[in-house]
């Protein structure tokens, strides 16, 4: 057995990283709570979570130095909820450019009934012939994970989306670019499924080239 | 392929132990937050709430460090109430472990407090709780201090401003059924669902399972109880199962 993994979280001053740290330990990582992109240094794998606008979480990053390391960092990154919003071009609920790292834009969840979007829902894997992504793939079908936003990531490209959910409509629920993932629901708030999810990533962190150096 | 409608266990908070009373008199000692919130996510509820009924400065840090220890825990979402009157306040709470925040008091004293949070952190983690009760004249007015003020305000005038403001959820609690097991207030329920396009939670009136239908009925995205999880009088179980054959979405764990 290798050690486990060091994860860091990237800490934009606001929200609860708490549950993800202990999701993030309970799935086999080692967990660092990064405010400097110093900190990050010895890390495996970034963790980019978020709350409110993505104006004033990017403003966050710029202050504290994150968008360029972010960029370019090349190694497994999972953005939630806002997090994966960021790695779009930009987003309609203030007009701001994000990361750009994902071609595509963020817009509100059309024809809702009430909004936020919140609480349990499917995951619905896209049925193209191939099998699901690694990181669901012992996820029970009948699972729920926990959503809670009024936003929704648009891919240029639809072939990155590894789960869709519907309010009322298709969303994308989960993309993969590589080594980069992102999920709009709240793995660390999902239950025991949600953790299950938190260790596939870990594992993936674990076989990734850069944890071998 | 639908969202479920969510059942939520609330547990009031007093310096750090789970407490039991009517009208904030007899408080009784049910244990610690922690193992009940624990014991509630095992068995399938899909939110918990804490109240920090005392949100007196002395109990302050005992109630962030309960938090703290739920959010290691218990990977369901959590929402907190109780003691936010800035947005310092909130933020503490949200560090602390909680996902979302309900503000209740401070936000009838000072409402641009729910702007402001809703700026600094989105409105999906700002939840306005409101205490209503019915008047003569068919109305509800805004009740504040763990109901014993009468505020003036009426409930859905005050509903809508909160979800223009800010909120992105209502809990709303019917000061006449709650504590009767009786059932929901389900014309209020009705009524303020009309009027607001964002996620009402019912409260106050469970008694047994076909009152959550009944909320769900007249409006409410959520249904949430607190003494009869407690008193183990009605199983989660089953009202999730009375649910399903009505025909509502609930989650199965």
């Amino acid at each position: 057995m290798t050690d486990p993994p060091l994860v860091a979280v990237i800490d934009h001053g606001a929200g609860n990283l708490v549950s993800i740290r202990h999701g993030l330990e309970r799935a086999g990582a080692r967990v660092a709570i990064a405010s400097r992109p110093q900190e990050t240094a010895s890390a495996q794998a970034l963790v980019l979570p978020g709350v409110g606008a993505p104006g004033t979480a990017m403003s966050r990053l710029r202050d504290r130095g994150f968008i360029e390391p972010i960029r370019t960092w090349k190694g497994p990154l999972l953005g939630i909820c806002i997090g994966l919003q960021l790695f779009f071009e930009m987003s309609e609920e203030d007009g701001e450019s994000c990361l750009g790292l994902e071609r595509g834009r963020v817009r509100k969840i059309p024809d809702a009934p009430l909004l936020p979007h919140i609480g349990w829902n499917d995951l619905v894997l896209p049925r193209n012939g191939s099998a699901p992504d690694q990181l669901f793939g012992d996820i029970d079908p009948e699972a729920t994970f926990y959503f809670v936003h009024s936003y929704v990531p648009v891919p240029e490209d639809d072939g990155i989306t590894i789960a869709y959910a519907e309010y009322p409509h298709p969303f994308t629920a989960a993309i993969r670019n590589g080594p980069r993932i992102g999920v709009q629901f709240h793995p660390e708030r999902s239950g025991d499924q949600g953790i299950r999810f938190l260790a596939n990533f870990v594992a993936e962190v674990r076989k990734s080239p850069r944890a071998s150096q | 392929m639908t969202l479920r409608t969510r059942i939520i266990a609330c547990l009031d908070v007093r310096h750090g132990r789970v407490v039991k009373g009517v009208n904030f008199v007899n408080l009784t000692d049910e244990g610690d937050p922690t193992e009940l919130a624990g014991r509630y996510a095992r068995e399938g509820m899909d939110e918990i709430v804490y109240l920090d009924i005392a949100a007196s400065p002395e109990g302050r840090s005992a109630f962030l460090d309960v938090i703290h220890r739920t959010a290691e825990q218990v990977f369901v979402p959590l929402t907190v109430g109780g003691g936010v009157r800035e947005v310092e306040d909130m933020r503490q709470v949200l560090r602390a472990g909680a996902d979302k925040v309900s503000l209740n008091t401070a936000a009838v004293r000072n409402p641009p407090l729910l702007d402001q949070c809703a700026r600094t952190f989105g409105n999906q983690c700002v939840i306005l709780a409101i205490d209503a009760k019915s008047r003569p004249d068919g109305g509800w007015s805004v009740f504040v201090n763990g109901g014993r003020q009468d505020t003036g305000l009426d409930v859905v005038e005050w509903a809508a401003e909160g979800v223009n403001r800010g909120a992105g959820e209502i809990l709303l609690t019917s000061m006449d059924s709650d504590g009767t097991n009786a059932g929901f207030d389900t014309r209020l329920l009705k009524t303020v669902t009309e009027r607001v396009n964002v996620p009402v939670i019912a409260s106050g009136g469970a008694g047994n399972p076909r009152h959550f239908v009944e909320a769900v009925r007249a409006g409410a995205s959520a249904v949430l109880a607190a003494s009869i999880f407690h008193r183990r009088q009605v199983e989660l179980a089953e009202i999730k199962q009375a649910m399903s054959e009505a025909g509502i979405a609930v989650r199965h764990v």
